[in-house]
């Protein structure tokens, strides 16, 4: 459990951190979420303050499910989730408007401007303007603590589920934190049977729709005068009406000009705004990704500047509100260093998914792929993903490609490739769906026994809650069973030769199968214990400089080019592989792809 | 003081960058400073290049760093720092472990380390300091001490008293690497002379 931070304490907290402890100020007695960059360190860190419920629940439309129902149960409850996520939540989303809450509800949602580790950079702050939901909307650590609480106060107070908007540059931005007591709360836990207002029928919805309608307009005048939204006079030859981080992208560029900071980003406050542009010679609207400000500003019939200075693609900075308004940045570039090899992400060595991609790489099979660390497949030389849109996608698009070729043509060609926690997010409906509508697609689920991408977070097969609690193990073999697929095949990837077989085999099965490639991530704690044994080493007198080890693409495995000098007369060899004791992990994999014996294991001489 | 300090650090996922950032943070809140400190997670972070920014003054806005704004880049790793040393300004310091760590494309041989960086730097108009790092946190016993040694060289050159950073450690690591990590702070804040 975590040691609290003392009431009145100033400390240094990331954002997460921040809405974490904001929770728990705010009393939150319920909290949900499935992990997503740049989200998942908020339930993470407050499942440690031990007096707080927490779950990861297998997707995030379950955990505002959850959630919701512990606000009709009358107590603080709190969703979390990145900005792809709430399009997995938006079912319950859009209806929860209407049947708003009994105990305050938030959903914290994160952005990814820029995709630091995202598949698109969809702006949220438009699901806010559709569901008729308030969103708030902070730009650093501090406020988004004060928002939080400040959401479950408006929840309250308006009958309505709020939204938490942040995005990467304030998840994960640390600033100082004033720690503060908890909340005393109004609202009594207990069964509330309210049909007309929790029951949406029709008959009921009707009714809720037109509260809705009065609630909006209630939310619209306190927005002209909330805390949230403010005014900063300065100079008034230019007015930048901004939210979020991009305020102190403008503060840091132009810090002596009028700002209208909106903190509330739905519904935005008309008459505030036309008092403000009626102030300033100019104004300028800057934000990150869609003119969603600006659009309601021009709807105010207020001329502005924005996206035609402002690019809508990834985030902003002070250098780039400045060049965008100046014409120039005004800072001088010291160096160039021209064209540098990159240095993109990858598989770690030892990871079983090098294995897996690895032997569908060398069958030329058309990979269907979703999210994960497993995305990394696809890139060189293992370029064994051919499809990547979101959580659950590559089961459906095998089977889509099955059925538009037809049975005779698809055979032996296709398959699917899930995570674990990915299968149990939104795998399970694809796969009853090739059993039911006759399809022969074959699923591989790489099996690593966690969340590896977000850092790690139990799933219901890891057979532990978030707390470390134990708890039921669900078996994905026994699940697939029970789903109707008659093939199921467990191998474990590092054993090259196995997994090659079993998936040969099944991909030209004229029946749905699955291939379970089960091998724990090498970064789980139990594994640094366990990898102690062996390393490899390669025996350079031995080596044929054939390359083959090299595509596994392991960063482990270095090629020595050989000098012209060093090259013996007229010999083909141009160089020698050799693997790096430092950070050899003692898979093996590579070994079975020697055929001149030159790489051997040998006791780890680690320091 | 009145400026905003910015400290750019840069390397490889999984050199304990991270760490070595909320330490320098750490200090500058005990010192009464506001600080800011802005670094990525998830798929940035799997063996890819990582950085992180560091701002410090009497009120700091933006999180971020510009181009060649950065009065302090503090690399882990060679071929980082080439990648970020347009970060710097004329006068900056660029403090530089000399450890090489080949991305996937090199190790594979399709294309090669670039050659001369630290000469490369040299010939700027900032202040280079080159550690070997990784052989110095080697012989003081773990080569992941790499981090605390880059922090030590940094810790010379701020404005902070040693016992302030002595009491951030002292809060943020386990009692049980403490001892070492200190030793390695101290051999870094030792190589580096005040200017």
């Amino acid at each position: 459990m975590k040691e609290k931070n003392s009431i009145g304490a100033s400390v240094v907290l990331s954002g997460n951190e921040a809405i974490a402890q904001g929770a728990y100020e705010a009393g939150v007695a319920v909290a949900s979420g499935y992990p997503g960059t740049p989200s998942s360190e908020i339930l993470a860190e407050l499942s440690r303050y031990g007096d707080i419920y927490t779950e990861w629940a297998p997707n995030e439309k379950v955990a505002l499910e959850v959630v919701l129902g512990a606000s009709f149960a009358g107590t603080r409850a709190m969703a979390t989730m990145k900005h792809v996520g709430l399009n997995v939540a938006a079912d319950p989303l859009f209806t929860a408007a209407y049947t708003g809450v009994l105990g305050g509800l938030v959903i914290v949602n994160a952005d990814d401007p820029d995709m630091h580790s995202s598949q698109n950079e969809q702006d949220n702050r438009n699901y806010a303007l559709a569901a008729k939901l308030p969103m708030l909307e902070p730009c650093d650590a501090a406020e988004a603590k004060l928002f939080l609480k400040q959401a479950f106060h408006y929840s309250e107070m308006f009958d309505t589920p709020v939204i938490l908007r942040v995005t990467t540059r304030v998840c994960h931005v640390r600033g100082i934190v004033k720690i503060e007591p908890r909340d005393t709360l109004t609202v009594t836990p207990g069964i509330h049977r309210m049909p007309e207002k929790l029951v949406m029928l029709p008959g009921n919805a009707r009714k809720r729709r037109r509260d809705m309608e009065s609630r909006i307009q209630q939310l619209k005048s306190h927005a002209e005068t909330c805390p949230e939204n403010r005014i900063e006079w300065g100079d008034k030859k230019r007015g930048f009406i901004t939210s979020g981080v991009s305020y102190l992208y403008v503060k840091e560029a132009f810090p002596d000009a009028s700002i209208l900071k909106l903190g509330m980003v739905w519904p935005l406050p008309a008459d505030l705004i036309r008092k403000f542009a009626a102030s300033v010679d100019e104004v300028i609207v800057v934000e990150e990704l869609d003119p969603y400000l600006e659009t309601h500003v021009r709807a105010l019939g207020i001329s502005c500047r924005g996206k035609d200075i402002i690019s809508p693609v990834g985030e902003l900075s002070a250098a780039s509100v400045r060049k965008a308004v100046l014409g120039q940045n005004g800072q001088q570039s010291i160096f160039d260093a021209g064209p540098l090899p990159f240095r993109p992400p990858t598989l770690c060595p030892g990871c079983p998914h090098r294995a897996l991609f690895y032997v569908l790489s060398k069958l030329g099979v058309y990979v269907t792929g979703d999210i994960g660390c497993y995305t990394l497949g696809a890139l060189p030389p293992l370029s064994a993903m051919d499809t990547c849109v979101c959580m659950g996608a590559g089961i459906g698009n095998a089977h889509g490609i099955e059925k538009a070729l037809g049975v005779e043509n698809a055979i032996g060609k296709v398959v699917a490739v899930i995570g674990d926690s990915t299968f149990f997010h939104s795998g399970i409906t694809g796969l009853i769906n090739i059993v039911y509508n006759k399809g022969c697609s074959t699923v591989i689920v790489l099996d690593n026994r966690t969340t590896g991408m977000t850092g790690h977070q139990h799933h219901p097969s890891t057979g532990r809650t978030i707390s470390g609690e134990k708890t039921k193990e669900i078996d994905i073999a026994a699940l697939c069973t029970a789903l109707g697929v008659e093939h199921v095949v467990t191998v474990n990837p590092n054993d090259l030769e196995k997994t090659e077989a079993a998936i040969r085999s099944e991909v030209n099965r004229r029946e749905p199968s699955v291939i379970i490639a089960l091998a724990p991530c090498v970064l789980l704690p139990e594994m640094k214990t366990l990898a102690s044994g062996t390393r490899f080493v390669s025996r350079t007198e031995n080596c044929k400089g054939c390359r083959a080890c090299l595509r596994l693409g392991c960063p482990a495995i270095e090629w020595l080019p050989w000098s012209d000098e060093q090259i013996p007369p007229g010999s083909k060899q141009k160089g020698i592989s050799c693997i790096n004791a430092s950070l050899c992990y003692g898979c093996g994999q590579c070994a079975v792809l020697c055929k001149f014996g030159a790489i051997t294991g040998t006791e780890a001489i680690d320091g | 003081m009145d400026k905003t300090v910015s400290i750019l650090i840069c390397g490889v996922g999984g050199q304990g960058i991270l760490l070595a950032s909320e330490v320098i943070s750490g200090v500058c809140l005990k010192a009464g400073y506001d600080v800011r400190q802005s670094e990525v997670h998830g798929m940035a972070q799997r063996g890819g290049s990582v950085i992180s920014h560091i701002r410090f003054g009497a009120k700091v806005y933006s999180p971020i760093i510009d181009p060649g704004t950065a009065d302090f880049v503090v690399s882990f790793e060679l071929l980082e720092t080439l990648r970020y040393a347009h970060f710097a300004h004329e006068g900056s310091t660029i403090i530089t472990n000399t450890q090489r760590i080949l991305p996937v494309a090199v190790a594979s041989g399709a294309v090669e380390y670039p050659k001369n960086i630290v000469e490369r730097l040299r010939t700027l108009p900032v202040r280079v300091i080159a550690l070997d790092a990784f052989s110095e946190a080697k012989s003081l016993g773990d080569p992941r001490m790499v981090n605390m040694i880059l922090v030590g060289a940094l810790s010379e050159l701020l404005p902070f008293d040693g016992s302030l950073w002595r009491e951030v450690l002292e809060r943020r690591l386990p009692a049980k690497i403490l001892p070492s990590n200190i030793k390695a702070f101290d051999f870094g804040r030792a190589s580096v002379q005040k200017k």
